[in-house]
This record gives structure tokens, C-alpha cells and sequence, in this order.
């Protein structure tokens, strides 16, 4: 594929069929992401765009610039955006209702405005413009033309970047820590705090999930006498999730008939 | 000439001021006894200058000091200097002699005062303050002697400032001294604007340069200041109240010497009023004025310090009429200062004594038949009396006939109008000052039996006898062979050119005589046959209503000034709330609603910033599109 | 073809982002449409490397990757520490300035 790609960018038609078959697609991609409810779909179609832009760079003469897309966003930024979502937005659909009132027509104002804005002074400013293209400056590989560049002229920012990335890892880090301003309470202080608060019924420990010898998996609450479901016997995030399976049909009364009817 | 001494004259009294004032209640014991000393040692400094400047021959007699250069300022410059010549020596004899014997008055009058030397050291600093009055070389320097006797002078009225109308009368007395002393501020620019000098020699030398127009205004000005300080006509409301200050005050700054400042003021400006005739004309009619004003109130007046006070106002009108009569008057004025110095402060002094043994009552309706329990008084008051009224050989026939004299001699109208007044001002004077003296010493008693009439102390009629004599005996040395003519000659220059005598003195003394007489057969007829009502009878004529209201110069005071003034106040106290308050209430309001209506924009929603990022780089592209287009 | 057709895509994906950026809620996808815009921004630049044939635009490009992912950690370090306390990842929650 990268050969492909690489290929594509030397002759000029196959590029242009690239570039208007990948090209939409991004833009599509890109709107989709805006307008999607769930955060996992908007990144998704995040990872669609960066790949589409890794396939761009290629087919400019950016091989190596196009690898690192894939590896850093596609591969390690992206993956990490997914591992936040998990851990806090698994139950984050956005409603697209605004709550901030008259800021969606601006913004559509806003987007027509920037958008012709800059369309127009691109197109102002690269009309006529002799392309060099980089068959020379590519002459002995990409690669080592960067390296060049990067430790000669760009050393000093190379060095800088590396410090500033040192210093956002340490960063995050200590963001991400969590300090304990009390002792983690141990067994035995969650079972004497059970004792002393709460009901005698609670006291045992919760009901666990699951209807007996019918249904026992996990995301069905368990029947308390009178027949009703135990909201406390199931997970809350799956409750959240909307995941839950209604326990009515597992009811003594029902399940006797509904097996009736199976039969 | 210099001297070294001069400096002392002014030193010795301020020094015992100072003394007295930062010791505080230490030198309660001997203060009065320390400024008595002070201002005794000024007077024998005073005369052993005196005697030195006898030695001299007329033109050598001024003897000056410099002290210091006090402003120096481009073409500004001022010297802090003294000078003592012929007509400044009178001043400092008088106010050193006359103040010392009011010194030793008051050890006895305030003995019973707590705050006594709090007294004496305010009599001291006026002392020091009145002498570099008359002692400064410039009128930059005197200026600083003028605000210092306003001081002292607000000081000794308000000395029992726990009445408030006491405190009332020291304000008066201050606010309208201010307005004369805005005369003598705006009299010093225009000298220093026109002639570039403001010492008495400069001005004198340079004023022939000097535009007419310049010198009437300086003159005018002058007499502004000077109807301030002297509580002339249309000044003299402040003079009245200001007796609610002790006696002894009374008798010294507002009799013998403060209120005399401004005739002091004129005659040492004699150069002024000699190139502005204008200015000189305005003098003359102000004294003629007073002097009838002042004895038209002390007609009517029933307390016996605000009788002698209007009788102060009216004397100083004489001396500012003579004065105002040009070179031949001002010498005259000068003689009548002196004289009324001793026989008005002796008779102030009397009525203090009198004062003191009837527990400080000052009605004379409550007086009568004293002359039997207060000899001494009776009879230095009535050495006075003689003296004021213009009976010979005593002082003030001398003066006081001088000045009726010179002023007839003025001749035409002008001569007619301002001898006819001061004639009449005589018989007036005859009348009132006979009124005073026939209620206080002759008729029935008319006192509380509580009331223990009694002769003062050695110490307080002593000084009325001291000063008795000097008003018995100073209207003759004072003319005896033109001797105070002759002696400040030097100063004020007589006029040489020869006068048509309208009048012969003889017929001026013969027709004054008469006058005096009448006067006074007019009063004893009233108060002395008849028997005086303690209470002032309702069921008088307009006039004599108006008398009794000071002319109304207060009421006049009040409506023109006061009333109009507080309006403007409270227009101003309007628009200040209006429109300053309101503007800059406006502007707060203006920011607070500016600022309200902003808020809204700061929702705290970062996506309502983030568009307003973006509203701004959408701005800065679109600028970028113009501008490149 | 013309590179400058690059731009164009460039230049749209960069708008939708900031669009992006002002009407979503969820914290992690306005981070997302950073990115987007930082993509894009990546894209003109080798664009524009390809257009004046030297390789500075790469460079540049690289760089801003870099930048990119410096941010992503803090900025998601960040996020999951507001989670942690509040509960939640809506960008309109955290409205303290207001008040």
C-alpha cells in the first residue's frame, strides 16, 4: 500500500483519482465526527481521517512523516483517546440539543465565514504558483533529508521538543495521581461499618445478580420476595448503559406461563 | 543709621509669648509677672531709642535694620527689615507704654481668671505682632504684623470662648478683618506690578513714575484695608462685638492701638495719597462718615464698653479725616491717635474698674450715683471725659479742634461739608461721652442690692491714673511750639504751599467750644434731671431704634452679604449634588451598566470563548483578505 | 493535479475542527477536533513543503506532531482528573469562571 501510494504520487492521474475519492471521504468523515452522538463513533471516524491524511502525506513525498501518522496518531494517540473514553465516557452520548442559546447559527455563520475566508485567500495566494515538487530534496530518501535537517538546522528545537515532551509526561503523571488522603479502609473495617450502619438484611451482603434456573446472567437484576426486581443487585454503569434486561418475564407467576407457552 | 536694637523690640515680647505658650500650666505662677517684665524691658528699649534718636538732628533720626533677605524670587526681592523713624517711634512709645501699663492693669483685672496666663501670653504676642506693624520697612513686612494683631486680636476676643456668642464676635472680627486684609494683599501686587518694589523707600521714591490711575488704585486699597483694621465705615460692624473680649483687650487693641493701625497705614503711605487726590478725597469722606456713624451709635448705646466702643469708631473717624486731609492733616492725625491712645485706654480702663466692683455688669442703666464708691475711677474717667470732649487744656482740645480746623481750611464745598461734620461729630460726642459719665458716676443708684460697689486695686488705678495724666498733659506737650509737627515733619512732609485760612483756629476753637457745650447741657438736661429708667423705654422714635440696631449695619451685613451668600451656598450645595455628584454618580452608573451588560458575554462556558477565539481569527483573516486583496 | 487541491481539504478539515471545538460537549471530542485542526494545519504544511520544494514543511509538520501529543497527554490527564472529581466530561459543567 505504501508502495502504491508512493507510486501514485509520481504521475499525476492516478493521484488526482486519490486525491478525489480520499479527499471527500475525509471531509465526509471529519462532518460525521461533528455530528455523531457517541464519542467512540466521533473517534472512529477520527481514526478514518488521520489515516486518509497519513495516505496524503505519503502521496506527497512525506514517507516518513505519513509512517509516524499512522504509528503516533493512528497507532498511540488515538488508542489512548479510546482508553479515556472507556474510562470516563462509555455513557457519554452527547444529546446535539445546544444549551447555549443562539451559539449554533453563529457557529454555522462561523463556518461559512472561516471556511469561504480561507478557500478564497489559498486560493488567492497559490494561484500561478510555480510547484517545485520535492524530487530533489528527496533525492537520496526522505528519511535521511529529514534527519538532516532535523540535526543541523532544527537541533536546537529537536532538543527543546524532547525536554517539553519529558515535561508533559511528568505532567500527566502527576495530574493522573491520585492521592489518598485517607487509609484505604480494609475488610474489617467495611464489615464492622456494615454491622453498624444500614439494615440487618444488608448486613449479609447484597443479593447477587440473576434470576435462578432461569436467567443468571449478570445484567439481570435478582427478584426480591414480593416479585419486584432488586435494583441493587446489578451493576449501576450497566443499569447507565442501558443494558439491563427486564426481569418482569422471569416473575414466578409469568415464568410459569411463558414456559407454558414454549411448550 | 542702623541699630542693632530694633530687633529687641519685637524679640522681648515675642520671646515671653513663646515662653508662656509652650510652658503651658507650669508658668501659671509667674507668667503674668514674666510678660509684665517683657513688655516693660520693650518700652525701656523703646525709650532708650528714643532718647538716642533726640540726640540726632532731624534727618538722621530713622535708624534702620536689616535682618535678613527673606523672598528672593527674579526680580522679587524683599528684605526682612525694621525701621524706626520720627512717626514709627510715637507708635512704638505708645504701644509699649500704654500696653505695659495694661500688662500691670491686667495682673490684677484676670486674677481671678484660670486661664490668666494664657492671657498674658496672647497680650505679648500682640505686643511683638503690633510692633513689627510699625516697625517693618516694607509693606510686605508690615503685612505679616497686620495678619499677626488679626490673629491676636481673634484670640483675645474669643479669650472666654466658652460663650458662643463670645466665639461669634472673634469670627466677625476675623472675617472682616480678612476683607481688609484682601485690600492690603491686593494694594502690595499692584505696587510690586506697577513700581517692581514694595519697601516703604522704593514705593516712595518711584511713585512719581506711577500712573495716577495705579496709585488711586493702590491708594483705594489701602483704605479698604485700612477701614478693615480700623473698623471704619463700611468695615465697622466687627468693632461692637469685639468688646466681648476682656476690658484690658479692649482698652489696648481695640482703643489705643490695633484699630489705630490703619490710620498708621495712611499716614505712612502719606506718598500715595499725595499723587492720588482721588484716593485722598475717598479717605477724608470715609473718616467723615465714621465719625458720625460711630457717634450717632454711641448716642443710644446703654452698655458702657460698646458706648466707648463706638466712641472709638467715631475718634479714629477724626484721625482718618485728618489724615485724608492731605499733608497738613496728617500730623494732626497722628497727634489725635496718640492722645485718644491714652484718654480712651484710660477710660476703657475705667470701665473695666468699674466693671470689676459691680460683678461685671455693663449696663449703665444699672449704674449711678458711683462717684462716691469709685473715686479714683471717677476721677481718671472724668480727666478722660474732659479730654475726649475737647475741653482746654486738655489732649483732646488740642487734637481734635486741629483737625475741625484743617478741615474747614480745606475750603469750598469739600471744606464746608467735612468741617461741618466733624463740628457736628463734637457736639455729638459732647452729648454721648456726658450720657456715659452722668449714668455711670452722678444720679440715683440704680443697682441690685446684691451689688457691692468698690474702688479696684492699686494695681489697676494706677495705670488709670498714669494714662490720666497723659491725656491731661499730652495735647499740650504734643503742640506746645509745633513740637510733633515739627517732629514728624521728616516723615510726612507739611505741604509748604501757604493755605487761605477759611477760619481762624481761635473762631474754629470758639465754634467746637460751643458745640461741646450744647452737647453737654443737652445730655445733662436728659440724664441728669430726669430720672433714668433701668429698663431702655419701648416707646422711642425710629431713630433712635435704628441707633440702638448699630445703624443696622449688621441687618445690612445680613441681607446683602450673609443672605445672598448662604443662598449661593445652597445653590451651589444643589448643583454640586447635580450635577458633580451626578456625574460622577453618571459614571459609575455608566460603568456598572457597561460592565452588567459585558457580563453577559462571560457565560464561563468555554465553548461560548472558544467562538469568540474564533470570531476573532475569522476578524484577523478577513483583514488579512482586505488588505492583500 | 494541483497540490494546492490539498489545501482546500486542508483548509475545511482545519474549519470543521474549530466548529467542532464551539458546539460539542463531550470534553473528549472537543480534544478531538484539536487534533483535527492540528492534522490539518500538518496537512498544509506538507503541502506546502511539496509546493516550494524544500523539506522545512516537513519538519514543521513533525514538530507539531510532537506538540500534538504532548497536549493529547496533558490535556486527557486533565480530563480524567476533572472526571474524577465531578463526575462527568461535559465542557459546559466546568462553568466556575462564571461566578
Amino acid at each position: 500500500m505504501i508502495n502504491l501510494a508512493l507510486e501514485v504520487g509520481k504521475t499525476a492521474a492516478p493521484e488526482a483519482t486519490m486525491f478525489w475519492i480520499l479527499g471527500p471521504l475525509a471531509v465526509i468523515a471529519a462532518l460525521g465526527m461533528l455530528l455523531v452522538k457517541k464519542a467512540v463513533h466521533s473517534a472512529i471516524l477520527m481514526a478514518w481521517v488521520m489515516i486518509t491524511l497519513a495516505i496524503f502525506y505519503i502521496a506527497q513525498g512525506a514517507l516518513f512523516l505519513g509512517i509516524v501518522q499512522v504509528v503516533v496518531y493512528t497507532g498511540a494517540v488515538m488508542m489512548l483517546f479510546l482508553f479515556i473514553l472507556m474510562l470516563v465516557g462509555v455513557d457519554s452520548a452527547d444529546s446535539l440539543k445546544e444549551t447555549i442559546k443562539g451559539l449554533r447559527p453563529i457557529a454555522i455563520l462561523a463556518f461559512i465565514g472561516f471556511g469561504g475566508l480561507l478557500v478564497s485567500l489559498i486560493g488567492r495566494a497559490t494561484l500561478g504558483h510555480q510547484i517545485v515538487g520535492l524530487d530533489s530534496a528527496n533525492a537520496n530518501g526522505n528519511v535521511p533529508a529529514l534527519a538532516e535537517l532535523l540535526f543541523s538546522k532544527y537541533v536546537w528545537a529537536f532538543e527543546v521538543v524532547s525536554a517539553l515532551l519529558i515535561t508533559a509526561a511528568l505532567g500527566a503523571m502527576v495530574l493522573a495521581h491520585n492521592h489518598r488522603v485517607h487509609q484505604r479502609p480494609t475488610q474489617r473495617d467495611l464489615s464492622i461499618l456494615r454491622f453498624r450502619t444500614g439494615s440487618l438484611a444488608e448486613t449479609a451482603g447484597l443479593a447477587n445478580p440473576g434470576v435462578y434456573a432461569l436467567h443468571n446472567a449478570v445484567d439481570v437484576p435478582a427478584l426480591l420476595p414480593d416479585g419486584s426486581a432488586a435494583p441493587t443487585s446489578i451493576s449501576a454503569m450497566l443499569e447507565a448503559r442501558g443494558d439491563v434486561i427486564d426481569s418482569s418475564p422471569f416473575q414466578l407467576g409469568q415464568a410459569e406461563e411463558s414456559e407454558g407457552e414454549d411448550k | 543709621m542702623t541699630s542693632n536694637l530694633l530687633v529687641y523690640l519685637i524679640a522681648l515680647p515675642l520671646f515671653g509669648s513663646a515662653i508662656l505658650m509652650l510652658a503651658g500650666r507650669r508658668s501659671d505662677k509667674w507668667g503674668h509677672l514674666f510678660a509684665t517684665a517683657l513688655s516693660a524691658s520693650s518700652f525701656g528699649v523703646g525709650l532708650y531709642l528714643f532718647s538716642q534718636m533726640l540726640s540726632r538732628s532731624g534727618s538722621n533720626r530713622a535708624v534702620t535694620q536689616n535682618l535678613f533677605s527673606w523672598i528672593s524670587v527674579g526680580t522679587f526681592h524683599v528684605n526682612a527689615g525694621l525701621m524706626l523713624d520720627q512717626l514709627s517711634i510715637c507708635f512704638v512709645l505708645l504701644i509699649t507704654g500704654v500696653g505695659t501699663l495694661i500688662h500691670i492693669y491686667s495682673i490684677a483685672y484676670m486674677s481671678h481668671d484660670l486661664d490668666r496666663r494664657r492671657f498674658f501670653a496672647y497680650l505679648n504676642f500682640f505686643i511683638a505682632a503690633m510692633l513689627l506693624l510699625v516697625l517693618g520697612d516694607s509693606y510686605l513686612n508690615l503685612y505679616v504684623g497686620w495678619e499677626g494683631v488679626g490673629l491676636a486680636s481673634y484670640l483675645l476676643i474669643g479669650f472666654w470662648n466658652q460663650k458662643p456668642t463670645y466665639a461669634t464676635a472673634a469670627k466677625k472680627a476675623f472675617v472682616a478683618n480678612r476683607v481688609g486684609d484682601l485690600g492690603l494683599s491686593l494694594a502690595i501686587m499692584i505696587s510690586f506690578a506697577t513700581l517692581g518694589t514694595v519697601s516703604f523707600a522704593g514705593v516712595k521714591e518711584h511713585a512719581g513714575q506711577a500712573s495716577t490711575g495705579a496709585l488711586t488704585a493702590i491708594g483705594i486699597m489701602l483704605l479698604v484695608a485700612a477701614t478693615g483694621k480700623s473698623a471704619q465705615f463700611p468695615l465697622q460692624a466687627w468693632l461692637g462685638d469685639a468688646m466681648a473680649g476682656p476690658t484690658p483687650v479692649s482698652a489696648l487693641i481695640h482703643a489705643a492701638t490695633m484699630v489705630t493701625a490703619g490710620v498708621y497705614l495712611i499716614v505712612r503711605s502719606n506718598f500715595i495719597f499725595d499723587a492720588a487726590p482721588t484716593a485722598q478725597l475717598l479717605v477724608a469722606i470715609i473718616g467723615a462718615i465714621t465719625l458720625l456713624f460711630g457717634a450717632v451709635i454711641g448716642m443710644a448705646k446703654d452698655d458702657i464698653k460698646k458706648a466707648l466702643a463706638a466712641s472709638t469708631m467715631s475718634q479714629i473717624g477724626y484721625m482718618v479725616l485728618g489724615a485724608g486731609l492731605g499733608p497738613v492733616g496728617y500730623a494732626f492725625a497722628i497727634m489725635h491717635l496718640l492722645t485718644h491712645g491714652f484718654f480712651k485706654a484710660g477710660m476703657f480702663l475705667g470701665a473695666g474698674s468699674v466693671m470689676h466692683g459691680m460683678d461685671d455688669e455693663v449696663n449703665m442703666r444699672r449704674y449711678g450715683g458711683l462717684r462716691k464708691f469709685m473715686p479714683i475711677t471717677f476721677a481718671t474717667f472724668g480727666l478722660g471725659y474732659l479730654a475726649i470732649i475737647g475741653v482746654p487744656p486738655f489732649a483732646g482740645f488740642y487734637s481734635k479742634d486741629k483737625i475741625i480746623e484743617v478741615a474747614f481750611n480745606m475750603g469750598g464745598i469739600k471744606g464746608v461739608t467735612l468741617g461741618g461734620a466733624a463740628m457736628l461729630g463734637a457736639a455729638i460726642t459732647a452729648f454721648y461721652m456726658t450720657r456715659v459719665v452722668v449714668m455711670t458716676f452722678a444720679g440715683n443708684k440704680r443697682w441690685d442690692e446684691k451689688a457691692h460697689p468698690h474702688e479696684s486695686p492699686a494695681l489697676m488705678w494706677i495705670p488709670m491714673v498714669l494714662l490720666a495724666v497723659g491725656s491731661v498733659a499730652s495735647g499740650f506737650i504734643f503742640t506746645h511750639g509745633n513740637s510733633l509737627v515739627n517732629w514728624l515733619a521728616p516723615v510726612v512732609a507739611p505741604n509748604p504751599e501757604h493755605r487761605s485760612e477759611m477760619l481762624k483756629p481761635a473762631v474754629v476753637s470758639i465754634m467746637a467750644l460751643v458745640a461741646v457745650l450744647i452737647g453737654v447741657g443737652i445730655a445733662i438736661m436728659k440724664y441728669l434731671r430726669s430720672q433714668v429708667p433701668v429698663v431702655a423705654p419701648e416707646n422711642v422714635s425710629i431713630f433712635t431704634k435704628i441707633a440702638r440696631r448699630d445703624l443696622l449695619q449688621d441687618d445690612f451685613n445680613e441681607a446683602v452679604f450673609m443672605r445672598p451668600g448662604q443662598k449661593l451656598t445652597q445653590g451651589l450645595v444643589v448643583a454640586d449634588k447635580a450635577l458633580i455628584d451626578g456625574a460622577v454618580r453618571g459614571v459609575a452608573r455608566m460603568t456598572v451598566g457597561t460592565g452588567s451588560t459585558l457580563r453577559n458575554t462571560q457565560t464561563g462556558f468555554v465553548r461560548s470563548y472558544a467562538m469568540w477565539i474564533l470570531l476573532g481569527a475569522i476578524g484577523l483573516i478577513a483583514a488579512i483578505w482586505v488588505v492583500t486583496l | 493535479m494541483n497540490p494546492a487541491n490539498y489545501l482546500y481539504v486542508a483548509a475545511l478539515l482545519f474549519t470543521i475542527g474549530a466548529i467542532g471545538v464551539v458546539v460539542r460537549r463531550n470534553a473528549i471530542v472537543v480534544f478531538m477536533c484539536i487534533e483535527l485542526m492540528l492534522n490539518a494545519a500538518n496537512l498544509a504544511f506538507v503541502s506546502f513543503a511539496r509546493i516550494n520544494g524544500n523539506l522545512d514543511g516537513q519538519v514543521m509538520a513533525f514538530f507539531t506532531m510532537v506538540v500534538a501529543a504532548c497536549e493529547v497527554v496533558v490535556g486527557l490527564a486533565i480530563i480524567v482528573t476533572i472526571y474524577r472529581s465531578r463526575r462527568s466530561a461535559s465542557v459546559d459543567d466546568a462553568s466556575l469562571l462564571k461566578r
